[in-house]
């Protein structure tokens, strides 16, 4: 599997995602927000955390508009995979790709803390290795990722099924004290239409081995790397 | 000959914050009144922020060499060798002064400039830390400042992008009128790719880059070289505002030009801006430094020589380039998006020449003005020696279980997590240990080695006795660091302190200096870098003397360390080191006799040291993992944190006849540490503790789910973490 790693003025875990990419398998290349086209036979463009262009406007708001976001919609209505994780999540809500807002955090402070999430599909790429329900433990690091949305959108996410993620208690179940930056239905990550573009507000990025906290975060790499696998 | 168009009347020298006797000096050494650029030029280098008068004296006794020492004080930061081709670069520093006048902004750009501090050098930041420490929390300014401050920390270092994974926060009010806001940042960089403020070569190009230049934060190194008073409010425009987002692609433009060859010295501009930059490149190098202000990159209009020379921008580098590769050099800070303009050049004048709209505004001998500072040798008189307390003589106001649920939840015991939960404190994916244990680890690059990194003092030691609280304050990071299984290796220090103008404190700065000298020499564990501040005192109220210790420690292999928390049950609890049952300013007499009296604990560097190097053995050979250093409340909160930790409970069974219970629990002697192992290696490192001399006694068994404390009632881990996690987020909401 091929990655792109699309790197803005601010971006601040291009590293923390990309060495958990080479890790599960895949190539991975740095893409500069300037550049026009993505690099021949990318399979996979993720967008990292951080805070583009520093995001003293609304969070993601001037990187949605950058420049390589075309190629990275024109990826995306190819069916190529998307991966907004943290800013990148922000920043695929701004750019139109996926639906809703990220708010600030319920309590107005930035949160970094450990959290688990329950897993609510895993047909799809990103999550195949992955058990349905199963509660994984990452952590967050963010202070906006409220995620809010009109009724009818939120209406539709549950309907079709595109909520990815959930936030929850290490039993996998929602409750309201898991849900500390106070996002809609508990909701961590969602997926577009086609569950070809995913944005998360959690970082898998940081829980890839024991060392530094656990692995539970390597299912989603090892996923997307397993579904190429498979394919080719 | 230099026009002047302002006459220096005593009022104008006064508000620079020159004495009149400093004044005459710079007037000898330049032969003529200055015009009013050069008096701001010399208020800036010679203040005591900048030129460090009252405290050079006495820091010269400190030790800062040692085999792997790259860099002691004198760069921008210290830097160490840590092996492989690595060095680690480090330094601490205050923001007091603004910080109380402004939070948010006051400690966001104490971040910011600690971690420029680091890069100038060629270092990529991989962690940052803190010490802060508020007025008591009846205060009614101190929830508004712990919440700036811990907002700003996190706000600039979040942004950054460099993991917060450690500090120290306290309460106290002695601080009600000066806040102490202390910034740490560590990088890391290859030996052979370190870069220094030292400019060589003449007619070399002097290029201004990152942001630009506006009025903000002119006189602020003079601000925080004065005492406060009632109008203190009135300074906020000197305080500067930060751009984390800017510092960001200034770190990685400065990194990709400096590979790029073409620097030859780089300092970043920090307190004093413009002016401390330049003339410390010039006077390093033996050159003269020639700038044309009329190229300098400006935020408003009609800025006067004055105000640049004075402003504290933030997020702004000077370099001198090799000539010819100012092309190169302006397309790498143009991808990035920051200004870049060539200002001026070296010179073989020795002259520091500023010109403005083609007058000269400035001629001034660049050499002097660092050397030539006044040098003060102030009267100091030696704090009054404290007596002993005898354990015995401390009455016990309630049961030691009772003082132990009090004192997990008193403000300066009670859980930090509010507050480093506001500090991105995981990512880079390297953050081995994270806030809440005796020290972080974070790995270097994929490993297997790591750092180990604390920050300590403890204040109401050092003002009881200033000497061994030095000590105490060194000993304790080097603790700190031996508890999760790292060799210490060097130390920061943030020395902050009264006015020197008063005897008193003086006297405080002077002892403690010495303690933390004396401590340093039998630990190996010197000094590469620091920061004084001083004058924090507020209406002739004086903060306790708080020599922060920042110390940084290598551990060989990462996933060889030891936490605190209890990790299975049935496991064997011994105690290293001896107890006498220290009370003199225990935090058990104060917050539970209510008592602030008596000797603090001496500290033996030999026993320490022996101690140290024994438990820092059975983490390296892999016999323990379970480490807690003793300090604050002793035993007893020591095991209450270890229980907490891992939500595992303990009793303990053994404790000595001849102590009252509460002096054995509670007391504060030195050199110890908690070690929780297998019972079938109990027996050994009894053994080994016993054949080389170091003091090891078994206290009890880990298990269940309460703690039990001789012959008290059980205090169930859920309750002691109720109270523990309860104060701050209640005190926060207005609940507490």
């Amino acid at each position: 599997m091929k990655s792109a790693v699309i790197v803005f003025p601010g971006s601040n875990r291009e590293g923390d995602v990309l060495r958990a990419l080479k890790s599960a398998g895949s190539q991975v290349e740095k893409v500069w927000h300037a550049e026009t086209e993505l690099p021949k036979g990318t399979d996979l463009v993720v967008l990292p955390g951080g805070f583009s262009y520093g995001d003293y406007l609304r969070c993601g708001a001037i990187a949605g508009r950058a420049t390589v976001m075309d190629a990275v919609r024109t990826h995306a209505a190819r069916g190529g995979l998307v991966l907004g994780i943290c800013n990148g999540f922000q920043i695929l809500c701004e750019s139109g790709l996926l639906p809703g807002i990220l708010m600030r955090n319920a309590n107005l402070k930035f949160i970094c803390h450990r959290q688990f999430l329950r897993v609510e599909r895993n047909d799809t790429a990103f999550t195949r290795n992955y058990a349905k329900d199963q509660p994984i433990d990452v952590c967050v690091a963010h202070g906006e990722g409220n995620y809010t949305a009109d009724e009818e959108t939120l209406k539709r996410l549950e309907g079709e099924g595109l909520v990815a993620f959930r936030y929850s208690d290490a039993q996998g179940h929602i409750t309201q004290d898991a849900n500390r930056n106070g996002s809609m239905n508990s909701i961590a990550g969602i997926y577009s239409e086609k569950l070809n573009v995913l944005g998360m507000m959690p970082h898998p990025e940081n829980l890839i081995e024991d060392l530094v906290g656990g692995t539970d975060g390597r299912g989603l790499f090892e996923s997307l790397v397993s579904s190429f696998a498979k394919a080719a | 000959m230099i026009r002047n168009d302002v006459a220096i009347t005593p009022e104008l020298v006064k508000e620079h914050g020159l004495k009149p006797d400093e004044y005459e000096r710079f007037v000898t050494l330049i032969g003529r009144e200055p015009t009013i650029t050069e008096l701001g030029i010399v208020s800036a280098m010679w203040n005591e922020h900048c030129s460090y008068k009252s405290s050079r004296i006495h820091l010269r006794g400190l030790p800062t060499k040692a085999p792997w020492v790259i860099q002691g004080p004198g760069e921008n930061a210290g830097v160490i060798d840590i092996g492989d081709g690595l060095a680690c670069i480090f330094k601490m520093e205050s923001h007091n002064h603004p910080s109380f006048i402004e939070p948010y902004q006051g400690a966001a750009t104490g971040v910011g400039g600690i971690l420029r501090d680091v890069f100038t050098m060629g270092a990529r930041p991989i962690a940052a830390l803190n010490f802060l420490r508020f007025g008591e929390p009846d205060h009614p300014k101190t929830p508004h400042l712990v919440s700036g401050v811990v907002a700003g920390i996190g706000g600039y270092g979040n942004s950054f992008g460099v993991p917060t994974v450690g500090g120290s926060v306290g309460f106290d009010k002695r601080y009600n009128g000066n806040i102490l806001v202390n910034a740490m940042a560590v990088g890391l960089a290859r030996t052979d790719e370190i870069w220094y403020a030292k400019a060589t070569g003449i007619g070399n190009p002097i290029v201004y880059l990152g942001s630009k230049t506006g009025r903000d934060g002119i006189h602020g190194a003079t601000m925080a070289s004065a005492e406060f008073d009632d109008a203190s409010d009135e300074k906020r425009p000197t305080v500067q505002v930060g751009d984390p987002f800017a510092e960001k692609l200034l770190l990685e433009a400065c990194l990709e030009l400096m590979k790029s060859g073409a620097v030859i010295a780089i300092q970043d501009m920090g307190a004093a801006g413009l002016t401390s930059s330049a003339v410390e490149m010039g006077a390093k190098g033996n050159l003269g430094i020639e700038l044309d202000l009329d190229k300098v990159p400006c935020r408003e209009e009609g800025m006067t020589a004055y105000e640049m020379m004075l402003s504290e921008s933030q997020e702004r580098m000077l370099m001198v380039l090799k000539p010819g590769m100012e092309q190169e050099a302006e397309a790498i800070f143009h991808k990035w998006g920051l200004d870049f303009a060539v200002i001026g050049k070296t010179t073989d004048t020795l002259r520091f020449v500023i010109k403005h709209g083609g007058e000269v505004k400035a001629d001034l001998p660049i050499k002097e003005l660092g050397d030539e500072a006044p040098l003060y040798d102030r009267p100091w008189v030696e704090s009054p020696k404290q007596p002993v307390i005898v354990p015995d003589s401390v009455k016990t106001p309630m049961s030691e279980a009772e003082a132990l649920l009090k004192l997990v939840g008193s403000p300066d015991q009670c859980s930090k997590r509010w507050v480093w939960e506001q500090y991105d404190h995981l990512i880079l994916g390297n953050t081995v240990q994270t806030p809440g244990g005796d020290a972080a680890i974070v790995r270097v690059e994929d490993g297997p080695k790591g750092l180990a990194l604390t920050t300590d003092v403890t204040p109401r030691y050092c003002e009881a006795d200033p000497f061994e609280g030095g000590k105490q304050a060194v000993a304790e990071a080097w603790r700190n660091i031996t508890a999760v299984g790292g060799l210490p290796l060097a130390i920061t220090d943030n020395l902050n302190f009264a006015s020197p103008e008063r005897p008193e404190s003086m006297g405080q700065f002077v002892g403690c200096l010495k303690g933390i000298g004396e401590a340093c020499k039998a630990l190996d564990f010197p000094v590469v870098s620091g920061n004084v501040s001083l004058y924090n005192e507020t209406n002739g109220q004086g903060i306790l003397p708080t020599p922060a210790i920042g110390g940084v420690g290598l551990v060989d292999d990462v996933t060889v360390n030891a936490s605190v928390a209890f990790k299975r049950e049935g496991e064997v609890i011994i105690l290293i080191g001896a107890t006498q049952g220290w009370l003199g300013q225990s935090i058990y007499l104060r917050d539970v006799c209510g008592r602030e009296d008596g000797a603090p604990p001496p500290v033996d560097l030999a026993t320490e040291r022996r101690n140290g190097d024994f438990v820092r053995q059975l983490i390296r050979s892999g016999q323990v993992t379970t480490v807690h250093d003793l300090s604050d409340g002793g035993i007893a909160l020591g095991l209450a944190e270890m229980a907490m930790a891992g939500g595992v409970g303990a009793e303990i069974t053994a404790f000595p006849e001849n102590l009252p219970l509460h002096a054995f629990l509670f007391g504060e002697d030195q050199a110890r540490y908690l070690i929780a192992v297998d019972e079938d290696v109990a027996a050994d490192i009894l053994y080994e503790a016993g054949a080389i001399g170091v003091p090891a006694v078994t206290l009890g068994l880990t298990g269940g789910d309460a703690l039990i404390l001789p012959g008290q009632q059980a205090i169930s881990v859920k309750q002691l973490k109720a109270a523990h996690e309860a104060w701050l987020p209640n005190y926060m909401t207005g609940k507490a």
